[in-house]
């Protein structure tokens, strides 16, 4: 069964953190909690007019409210009495909490309670077979969260290059006739659809967890868009599997322990990342910082070379009296411009070698 | 002062273009005819509608009035014969591509919908890359770019665009002095080759050693013309009030 579980754990998250990429890079993270909330909204009604959970009507009323979601918003945003974060925050929990009050006072003897809702209830899953002609063909959810991951991924291989100027350019996609207004609500409804088919496995909250957290974690790792996508998939495949194997080896929530995997990969990223990480980042400060004081101490040097000064002024003393240095920074700083081959000391004399000289000269002829 | 010579297609003829924000109007009635082969830069104070002119000609924002044509068409139909250059500042620098990827944008439009850019657009980016200054950049992170270097990126991007028209809004922003000359070197290369560009400008010190014709604007169309007729202190007077320090000196 845990095999189960961890298949059906993959597909959510890779379904998820393909659009996840899009809403990361249009600043749009928020959207996808407020739509996530708001389908609650649609799956309710949907759910009373159909009365069965697996039918695809559930899917368009859910796509339907995530479009409300986002034009009721953009109707707020648009009369300028409210901002745009208030806009999003005004509609999502209205349409969350009727779900909510619909499900408490109609829905009581359904498989709908308000702590999946929040949280989902994966480990159930399996239970629920796709059986066709009597053969078992393995988990409903695998099949329907399949369907969707291979929508998305159609979505994204289809629409790559207009989604890609869109979400960099708005302006020149729509000078070139490519709507980006239409391929905005295009990714809204990708976002919704994926949101209700993840809802079963992982409720409301976490599926933002798994739609966001993949893709801040892949933006941080790569500098091209196709690498981005790939990456968030892997990160997402590889936490929710993880997450399932923690979990039941510490008998704890399995959508829980799949989020923290992922916060814990993201932070991995962000210290680590080689090229966005904090710790490279805090590497090349200080050697930035080592670099531009050996510099400083080469164009002294440079300007009192061949002067009567030079004597005094090359003393290793005077980097603490003139220069104002403390010794020991002023002993670090000579010798780094020693290891760099840009400094000799003779004595108690500083030197700048040739290199040190055309280095220091370049420089001031940059500047 | 008012028309150009009659020409039988002009690449841009607007009239009576009227945007408004909420009953606000941010062009009044403004009408232009443009004739093919002019360099023009379009200046005016703060707020005056410079880019909204610009936008609304490429029918990027709703207009309350009036009618653009470009060559004599609808821009809808003419798509591909003109190009745009946004502000700068208006895209997300840190967006995960490289500049000669920026550059390829530029094909998009030829290609359309579900198209993919192939090795003949790649090259044309590169060339392009080649006559800004910047191939060796092409792999180069946006982020990691200087200002003038990115300003130099979009007019790459530009230049594959292949257009007759152009819409360039402050390509001078934020560049350095080099930099700008060397804009301004391709602006009027491509004006030699008989295309017409548009440029927001704002510096009117630069304006008659750089520009051919000038349109002076604030809301309403103030003047039009070649840049010295435009330039007067009347008009100058009309379209910053007592603001421009050019006119005291």
């Amino acid at each position: 069964m845990i095999f189960d579980i961890i298949l059906i754990a993959c597909i959510v998250a890779a379904a998820c953190s393909m659009p996840g990429v899009f809403l990361v890079l249009r600043r749009l993270s928020l959207q996808s909690d407020a739509i996530s909330h708001s389908v609650l909204f649609g799956i309710v009604i949907s759910f009373f007019l159909v009365k069965n959970f697996h039918s695809p009507l559930l899917m368009i009323g859910a796509a339907a409210t995530g479009v409300l979601t986002v034009m009721l918003s953009e109707v707020l945003l648009k009369t300028k009495l409210v901002k745009e974060d208030a806009s999003i925050g005004l509609v999502f929990p209205a349409l969350f909490s009727i779900g909510v009050i619909l499900i408490s006072k109609y829905a009581g003897d359904i498989h709908l309670d308000t702590d999946a809702v929040l949280t989902g209830e994966i480990a159930l899953a399996p239970f629920d077979r796709f059986v066709v002609r009597g053969v078992d063909l393995g988990p409903r959810s695998a099949w329907s969260m399949g369907l969707i991951a291979g929508v998305n991924f159609l979505f994204l291989l289809g629409f790559f290059k207009e989604l890609k100027l869109s979400t960099f350019d708005a302006g020149l996609a729509a000078s070139l006739g490519f709507r980006p207004h239409l391929l905005h609500y295009g990714l809204m409804i990708m976002v919704s659809i994926t949101a209700v088919g993840a809802f079963d496995s992982v409720g409301s909250i976490l599926v933002v967890a798994l739609m966001i957290v993949p893709a801040a974690t892949a933006y941080l790792l790569t500098d091209s868009l196709a690498v981005m996508i790939a990456l968030s998939i892997g990160v997402g495949v590889v936490s929710a599997a993880t997450g399932v194997i923690v979990a039941f080896s510490l008998d704890t929530s399995i959508s829980g322990t799949m989020a923290v995997v992922c916060g814990l990969f993201f932070a991995v990223a962000l210290f680590f990342s080689p090229r966005y990480g904090m710790v490279s980042k805090m590497i090349v400060a200080r050697d930035r910082k080592w670099v531009f004081a050996c510099y400083t101490l080469g164009v002294h040097l440079l300007h009192h070379e061949g002067t009567p000064e030079e004597e005094q002024e090359s003393h290793v003393r005077h980097l603490q009296d003139d220069l104002k240095w403390a010794p020991k920074y002023a002993k670090k700083v000579v010798a780094s411009g020693i290891r760099n081959g840009l400094l000799l000391k003779t004595g108690n004399h500083l030197r700048l070698t040739p290199l040190g000289k055309e280095t220091v000269r370049s420089l001031m002829n940059r500047g | 002062m008012t028309k150009p010579s009659p020409s039988p297609i002009l690449p841009l003829e607007v009239t009576d273009l009227t945007v408004a924000y909420h009953e606000k109007p941010v062009l009044w009635d403004v009408d232009c005819a443009i004739d093919e082969g002019t360099l023009l830069a379009i200046v005016g104070p703060n707020g005056a509608g410079k880019s909204t002119f610009i936008k609304a000609c490429l029918g990027l924002i709703p207009t309350a009035a009036g009618r653009v044509k470009v060559f004599g068409k609808t821009y809808a139909v003419q798509r591909k014969r003109v190009g745009y250059v946004p502000q700068r500042e208006s895209v997300d620098w840190d967006f995960p591509t490289h500049a000669l990827d920026v550059v390829t944008m530029g094909r998009y439009g030829h290609l359309g919908w579900f198209m993919r850019p192939g090795k003949t657009d790649r090259d044309m980016a590169m060339d392009a890359l080649e006559k800004v200054g910047m191939a060796e950049f092409a792999r180069r992170q946006i982020s990691q770019l200087s200002g003038g270097q990115q300003q130099r990126v979009f007019l790459a991007r530009a230049l594959v665009q292949d257009a007759d028209l152009y819409f360039m809004d402050e390509p001078f922003s934020g560049v350095d002095a080099a930099t700008e000359r060397s804009i301004i070197q391709l602006l009027q290369e491509l004006r030699s080759k008989g295309k017409t560009v548009i440029v927001v400008h704002h510096d009117l010190q630069t304006l008659k050693e750089y520009f051919d014709w000038c349109m002076l604007l604030n809301v309403r169309r103030i003047a039009l013309g070649p840049v010295d007729e435009v330039l007067t202190k009347e008009n100058l007077h009309r379209a910053y009030g007592g603001r421009s320090a050019f006119l005291r000196s």
